[in-house]
């Protein structure tokens, strides 16, 4: 790659984009082949080395100290380089105005949105002198107007210089903020793509090595009976400082048998705490939970999952598995006192392992075996496994967070197809998702969610990722009308383009 | 499959060995810098702790630290770190003995009724520290470290003349009166000392440790808790719940530790009844990788140790050299089992990436075809 550059990295998950990156940034040794910088061979035994050489990583999950200001994230490891005073202060400010950043110095990270914490990262990197950025999939956690911003502060980086190679998984974004786009798979590189004359559909295939399937008109399984009414739940919690805050407010919501409602909102405005409200892990302050004709609201997580509620969680590693037990064990979580995992109060690890070499199989879970751990899975694996662990209790509701996050275009599509044919059965799901393609093309029914309470709702047969984006900074409330004068370019669902659609990886309508 | 299990179990024996050796050379550094002579050392320890006598003292000294480790164990399968086994099986063993000594019953329905008050006042010490961590948020390291103080105390009020204690004119001590003899555990007759039948129930607690913890729903439900907090509450395991629940087993478990020593040798509690088996119990726990048989077999090896420093005692060798080897085991194998668990990991990551990429140009061909 030319320095000056934005490089974009694409691939599926398991491709080896993770492990590539970790061996430029000197976490990892390669057994063979070499590195070079500037035509100069270099080998990383440590990130401080790759740090040396001016190579810095923006991972996925932000790596600042909350209660710690800007300036304090940004020194802290790099005392040395200009002290931590007021020589520190203005080198950000310098670095922040150079690039357009915008960073205040003295804010501290906890206040501060998810976008700020990206570019204090990133303002982190280049303290450290970086000339080669990597980012991990900066775009993952961003709504439409973050990512604009972000690419904005790409581009200034690029003209200044700098390099950057970008990992992404949406495709759109990386052919328009790309100047060179390589694309790898299992391992090795299967081609390089021009980014002005390749579609995100020829891409998307360069990626998973065949074709994909058209998009289809999809037709609705929403009945009228109700499988989770939600009403007037309200939710409160201390923080550490002893102010009581609420977090969810006069939430209300019907989802039918066969629908699948999305809720749209940044990260962090309850959506995490309704999930944990519904599958019980957190007691309401009021509100009625009423599951299939039955209340719900004081019943336990346990009985709830044994009454058919599935779960895939927003933090597979938190909540969804357990990293260094084997595969059949991680099966059995969540379901120990059901069939085929226990007979009684005794497990049943012949029956468990048995079901887990089936799931495997059945959605395609890349392992050797199913004695390893499911920390040495792929991402994209491990949410495999999840969601065929769930879906094979055939749940009545199931609660997706970020299902495909961080999952590659194939699997993406695997697990949309699982939950599209779930629904089909009368599965009610509830959706959510920062993936606003994701949720308008996998719902029924939108709703947002600013500040703890639903303000407004959507069709997503006619909305379109802008204007729900625009809802989602709390711009607009109540029902959200599409308005064809201010969106000139969006056309019926229906009628989508097949470019449009494939810019999801062909996430819409199959 | 079979290979890949045959690597996991050499890993597995891989940490305790190389433990104990890195503590043998340790001491043996510690034996040369004192100007003596370290393979004479181990080698008088050898013998000494192999001689007829010595294996039945090293049975019986294991017995409670297998019971202890067990107890210690228990906690460590879901993060929680009971230091509190030594006050619980102290107060447990009083408060049985005190019972014993006050009733004349046959055997066979007192001494269950002797093991089932220590396993309830074992399990009620415990449960004190599991409530107020669950209520009030106290770690329960400082809780049963504090705990442990308290018992003694307690033991101290109770075990006054006209309490619940006696004085033995004789020895001038005061004792809980003694266990009528009817109610003393049977032994084993070897041609040195008995080996103390309670390793009988030792055993079965071992047995019992392993099923449930790898057997059963509850087990699991345990296990996932010590893995992921958070995972296992998603699962629907209220971890509240079971960090009282597994407070009592731990304490109940504690609760037998003293019971070999009060069912069939001492017979009464004292002011000499063995103390500190409670903090053997966490380096047994952790040297036996909180498997049933490492536990046992880390039992084995500490009572072995404290064997042989007897021996070389009589050799002019100072005693406290076992000691160093105990505390330069426990240090090694704290260092040997992260070693060896992290290159496990990374090992397996390497063979699953490796697996899949011979898959996947298995598959490129395929296509290609």
């Amino acid at each position: 790659m030319r320095s000056g550059t934005v490089h974009a990295l694409v691939g599926e998950n398991g491709a080896g984009k993770s492990t590539l990156m970790k061996i430029l940034y000197g976490m990892q040794k390669p057994d063979e082949g070499t590195i070079a910088i500037h035509g100069e061979q270099v080998a990383f035994g440590d990130p401080g080395e790759a740090i040396a050489r001016g190579i810095g990583m923006v991972h996925q999950h932000f790596m600042l100290a909350d209660n710690l200001t800007v300036l304090e994230n940004v020194v802290l490891g790099c005392e040395k380089a200009y002290g931590i005073g007021g020589r520190a202060r203005a080198r950000i400010k310098e670095i922040s105005d150079a690039y357009g950043l915008g960073v205040r110095p003295d804010a501290l990270v906890e206040d501060l949105g998810v976008a700020d914490r990206q570019r204090v990262e990133i303002l982190k990197v280049l303290y450290r002198g970086a000339r080669i950025l990597i980012l991990d999939e900066p775009t993952a956690v961003l709504v439409p107007q973050e990512v604009d911003a972000l690419f904005e502060n790409l581009r200034g980086l690029k003209s200044e210089g700098l390099t950057v190679i970008f990992i992404s998984h949406k495709l759109g974004e990386v052919l328009s903020v790309a100047d060179a786009i390589t694309v790898i798979r299992r391992g090795t590189t299967v081609g390089d793509a021009d980014p002005k004359s390749t579609t995100a559909k020829q891409l998307a295939e360069l990626m998973v090595g065949s074709e994909l399937p058209s998009p289809e008109t999809r037709e609705s399984t929403v009945t009228t009976e109700p499988m989770l009414t939600v009403e007037g739940l309200r939710l409160s919690e201390t923080d550490s400082d002893g102010v009581e805050r609420t977090v969810l407010d006069e939430i209300g919501f019907t989802i039918h048998k066969g629908e699948v409602l999305g809720i749209a909102g940044v990260e962090g405005n309850g959506q995490a705490e309704l999930v944990e409200a519904v599958m019980g892990m957190r007691t309401l302050n009021a509100g009625v939970l009423t599951l299939d004709g039955r209340d719900i609201s004081r019943v336990p997580t346990r009985a709830r999952r044994e009454d058919g509620i599935g779960y895939i969680p927003e933090d597979r590693h938190r909540h969804g598995l357990l990293l260094e037990a084997p595969l059949w064990e991680n099966r059995i979580l969540g379901h120990v006192t059901e069939r085929p995992n226990s007979r009684g109060f005794l497990i049943d690890p012949a029956a468990a392992r048995r079901d887990t070499e089936r799931i495997v199989a059945d959605y395609d879970v890349r392992t050797p075996g199913i004695e390893v751990t499911a920390a040495s899975l792929s991402g994209g694996n491990q949410q495999k496994l999840i969601v065929g662990r769930e879906m094979s209790h055939l749940p009545k509701l199931l609660i997706a967070a970020h299902p495909t996050r961080g999952v590659d275009v194939g699997a993406q599509a695997q697990i949309w197809d699982q939950i599209r044919a779930a629904r089909h059965e009368g599965l009610a799901v509830l959706l959510i998702s920062a993936d606003l393609d994701e949720l308008i093309g996998l719902s029924d029914t939108l709703r947002v969610m600013y500040r703890g309470r639903l303000v407004a709702d959507a069709d997503p047969a006619t909305i379109t990722p802008e204007e729900l984006g625009s809802a989602m900074t709390g711009a607009a409330a109540g029902h959200l009308e599409h308005e064809p004068a201010a969106a000139g370019t969006a056309v019926p669902k229906q009628a989508q383009p097949e470019e449009a659609a494939a810019e999801t990886a062909g996430g819409e309508d199959r | 499959m079979k290979k890949f299990d045959k690597d996991r179990a050499l890993l597995g024996l891989a940490a305790p060995v190389l433990a104990v050796l890195g503590a043998l050379i340790v001491t043996g550094l510690v034996l040369l810098a004192s100007g003596k002579e370290p393979f004479h050392a181990f080698h008088v320890m050898m013998t000494y702790g192999s001689k007829s006598d010595s294996q039945v003292y090293i049975l019986n000294k294991a017995t409670p630290y297998y019971l202890s480790g067990l107890a210690v164990a228990i906690g460590f399968r879901m993060n929680l770190f009971n230091i509190g086994v030594d006050g619980q099986y102290r107060l447990a063993a009083f408060f049985a003995a005190a019972v014993g000594g006050s009733m004349s019953i046959p055997g066979f329905i007192q001494i269950p009724i002797i093991i089932l008050t220590a396993m309830v006042v074992g399990a009620a010490w415990a449960a004190i520290a599991g409530v107020l961590k669950v209520t009030r948020g106290v770690s329960e390291v400082i809780s049963t470290i504090m705990l442990n103080s308290i018992a003694g105390i307690v033991i101290g009020y109770f075990l006054q003349d006209g309490r619940l204690g006696v004085t033995d004119k004789l020895a001038s001590t005061v004792t809980t009166k003694p266990i009528p003899s009817g109610s003393h555990l049977f032994n084993f007759t070897t041609q040195t000392d008995p080996v103390v039948g309670f390793i009988v129930f030792a055993g079965l607690a071992g047995v019992l440790y392993w099923f449930v913890l790898s057997r059963t729903r509850f087990g699991f439900d345990l296990r996932s808790v010590g893995r992921s907090e958070s995972a296992a509450q998603a699962s629907g395991v209220s971890v509240k719940k079971m960090v009282i629940v597994s407070m009592l087993i731990s304490g109940a478990m504690a609760g037998l530790v003293g019971m070999s020593t009060l069912l069939n040798q001492s017979y009464q509690f004292s002011t000499d009844f063995p103390a500190g088996i409670g903090f053997t119990g966490i380096a047994v726990a952790l040297l036996g990788r909180n498997n049933p048989i490492g536990i046992a077999i880390g039992a084995l090896l500490w009572a072995f140790l404290e064997r042989a420093s007897n021996g070389l005692e009589f050799e002019g060798y100072d005693k406290e050299i076992v000691g160093v080897i105990q505390g330069a085991i426990v240090l090694a194998v704290v260092i040997a089992y992260e070693l060896v668990r992290r290159y496990g990991l990374t090992r397996q990551q390497r063979q699953v990436g490796a697996e899949l990429a011979a898959a996947g140009s298995v598959d490129k061909q395929e296509v290609t075809a």
